[in-house]
């Protein structure tokens, strides 16, 4: 209460009234009239809740149990990394790059360190770009893990997220063999990778590739004959892929409604023209299709990195260009000119011709693409990710839109949003 | 990609249909095609290129070329998924006058993406349905994506020094802290 007696409206709540939500009369129909006996209620939705996965927050306009309109505000975990990103080396730029999808670091890496090959014109040895689809296709198994796991947890299966995370944890274990790090692992570098892998995880993978098919069967077995799963899933929240397009939106959400557009077989970069895979789409574009597209995609990960492992070419796994990358350790001792290199890259990092590239990959979500800019120097004058998330996100309003509340939930599941990619 | 000559015949058809200022340049860099446009055609160029199949509009991000005048960019990444062709489309706008129409109405996935560069950048999309701020705190003062904008020590406000953190002594729309009840 202010000192007049008046009752003072908080800045909070001044802010909140700000925000307008559609226009909600054409919506609503009769419980938009007046003198109607619905009421509309508006709900505050996260940002801190379990389903939101992530701090997403959403302005829910409810009548009764239908959504009649959804607000996604985002920006809670804005860190500002591409205004970081401007303030690095080339090289530097790779770990905070990493950090914005945190479910698909590898994707984020890649997306970068391709745009600024392209800038370069840096030719990638063969070997390091098998060994590039290796490491991706298992992130997007492991990310699609994390997300099976968290949906079905989302939908009340509590166990299915404990077996998720039990094959996520193999992956992880195979990250840390060849980089020493399970998550963020900065392996991919400007010109291929940082090293080659170590004795043993050949050997570890193929064991991994043997029991992921089996164990994706019982994920399967586990959801696909659950009455109350299906009836989450089936028919719900069906979105067509002419809307989804106009909107923007690729990825598993795309192909769930019939369209098989993939980049890694439309326009396919790093090798991946080498390998044979299938894509899996779907027939009506609603959450069981998208449920059914992911779980799909999981076996054909695992055939592209059985190819990928059976056929990994011997050769350099970096560029021998000494101006990109580092020169091998052993060669310090024994050349000036690598001694020279070595202490240009490491403190000034490389110089990069100047230009703009925008370099799309197929990301466990959609395409992920990267604006780099370069003014000549040694760090980037600009730094873009194009997020499938942050797109993504906007189909969640057509989507739900007349829809329960329960299904909402379920649909924010089947979206698979990372926030870490949306706000970045 | 269109190749060189492809992205020629593109500038030209587009020179024919909207006026000889419409394409202020073309570039073929890196085997990526991109045609700088003048601002206020942005839709009529879209809808052009739409039309020559280039029907997904990828992204729309903003770039800052300071201290070139005009020193705002906004690039348009479009794509055509039948032939796999990309196209970007470029515009430039001078930081005291950054006015740009909206495609939001043609192509509803520039409804976030314009946000983000009207919050980053400064770039006001006209025509845009809810031009609001989208990343940052609704109050933030500046567009930190900048390159003139500083990195580094943003202050964090607790409700000790939120009175010191604003310029004006205050948070904007409020005259004094809200005295509580007793």
């Amino acid at each position: 209460m202010s000192s007049t007696g008046q009752p003072t409206i908080s800045e909070y709540r001044r802010r909140e009234q700000s925000i307008t939500l559609s226009p909600l009369e054409e919506q609503l129909g009769e419980a938009g009239r007046e003198g109607s006996t619905q009421e509309l209620l508006t709900l505050n939705f996260g940002p801190h809740h379990p389903a939101t996965h992530g701090v997403l927050r959403l302005l829910v306009t409810l009548q009764g149990e239908l959504v009649r309109d959804v607000k996604p505000i985002i920006g809670y975990v804005h860190t500002g990394i591409e205004k970081t990103a401007e303030d690095k080396s080339y090289w530097k730029v790779i770990p905070v790059i990493e950090r914005m999808d945190y479910l698909s670091y590898y994707f984020n890496a890649l997306a970068f360190c391709g745009a600024v090959e392209t800038l370069c014109e840096v030719e990638v040895p063969k070997r390091a770009q098998y060994l590039r689809v290796i490491h991706l296709e298992l992130n997007r198994i492991m990310s699609h893990l994390v997300w099976l796991g968290t949906s079905a947890l989302d939908l009340g299966a509590i166990s299915m997220f404990w077996y998720c995370f039990r094959e996520r944890e193999k992956i992880l274990d195979l990250f840390e063999m060849s980089s020493g790090q399970r998550m963020h692992t900065r392996y991919f570098q400007v010109g291929g990778v940082i090293e080659d892998i170590p004795r043993g995880f050949a050997e570890k993978l193929d064991g991994f590739l043997k029991e992921m098919p089996s164990r994706v069967d019982q994920y399967g077995a586990l959801l696909n004959r659950n009455e109350i799963v299906l009836h989450r899933l089936r028919g719900t929240c069906p979105l067509d892929a002419e809307t989804l397009l106009s909107l923007g939106v690729t990825g598993p959400l795309l192909r769930a409604a019939g369209n098989p557009w993939d980049l890694r077989k439309a326009a396919p970069y790093c090798s991946y023209e080498d390998f044979e895979f299938k894509i899996p789409v779907g027939t009506h574009g609603d959450n069981y299709d998208r449920f059914a597209v992911r779980l799909a995609e999981m076996y054909e990960s695992v055939k592209i990195v059985a190819q990928a492992l059976e056929g990994l070419p011997e050769g350099p796994h970096i560029t021998e260009d000494r101006k990109i990358a580092l020169p091998p350790r052993h060669e310090l001792a024994t050349s000036m000119e690598a001694l020279i290199h070595h202490f240009k890259l490491v403190t000034e990092g490389m110089r990069v011709p100047p230009g703009e590239v925008y370099y799309p990959i197929e990301s466990p979500r959609g395409e992920l693409g990267c604006f780099v800019r370069s003014d000549g120097s040694s760090k980037p004058a600009r730094v873009h990710m194009r997020d499938p998330s942050f797109v993504n996100l906007q189909a969640t309003a057509p989507m739900v839109k007349g829809a329960y509340i329960a299904d909402m939930i379920a649909t924010l599941a089947m979206l698979d949003p990372i926030l870490g990619g949306i706000d970045r | 990609m269109p190749d060189a000559t492809g992205l020629e015949l593109i500038a030209q058809e587009l020179r024919d249909a909207h006026g000889e200022g419409v394409v202020t340049d073309t570039l073929f860099f890196r085997n990526q095609a991109t045609l700088s446009v003048a601002p206020d055609s942005i839709r009529a160029v879209l809808a052009h290129l739409r039309g020559k199949g280039y029907g997904f509009l990828a992204s729309v991000h903003g770039v800052d070329y300071y201290p070139q005048e005009p020193r705002l960019g906004v690039v348009y990444e479009l794509l055509d998924m039948s032939r796999v062709d990309r196209v970007a489309v470029k515009l430039r706008v001078a930081s005291d006058a950054p006015d740009v129409e909206s495609v939001t109405e043609d192509w509803p996935t520039a409804n976030h993406q314009e946000r983000e560069v009207y919050d980053m950048f400064g770039v006001v999309f006209h025509g845009h349905p809810d031009l609001r701020r989208i990343l940052m705190p609704e109050d933030y003062e500046g567009h930190p994506q900048r390159r003139d904008f500083p990195i580094g020590g943003e202050p964090v406000i607790f409700t000790y020094n939120e009175a010191e953190s604003y310029p004006s002594g205050h948070p904007p729309g409020r005259a004094g802290r809200v005295e509580s009840p007793e």
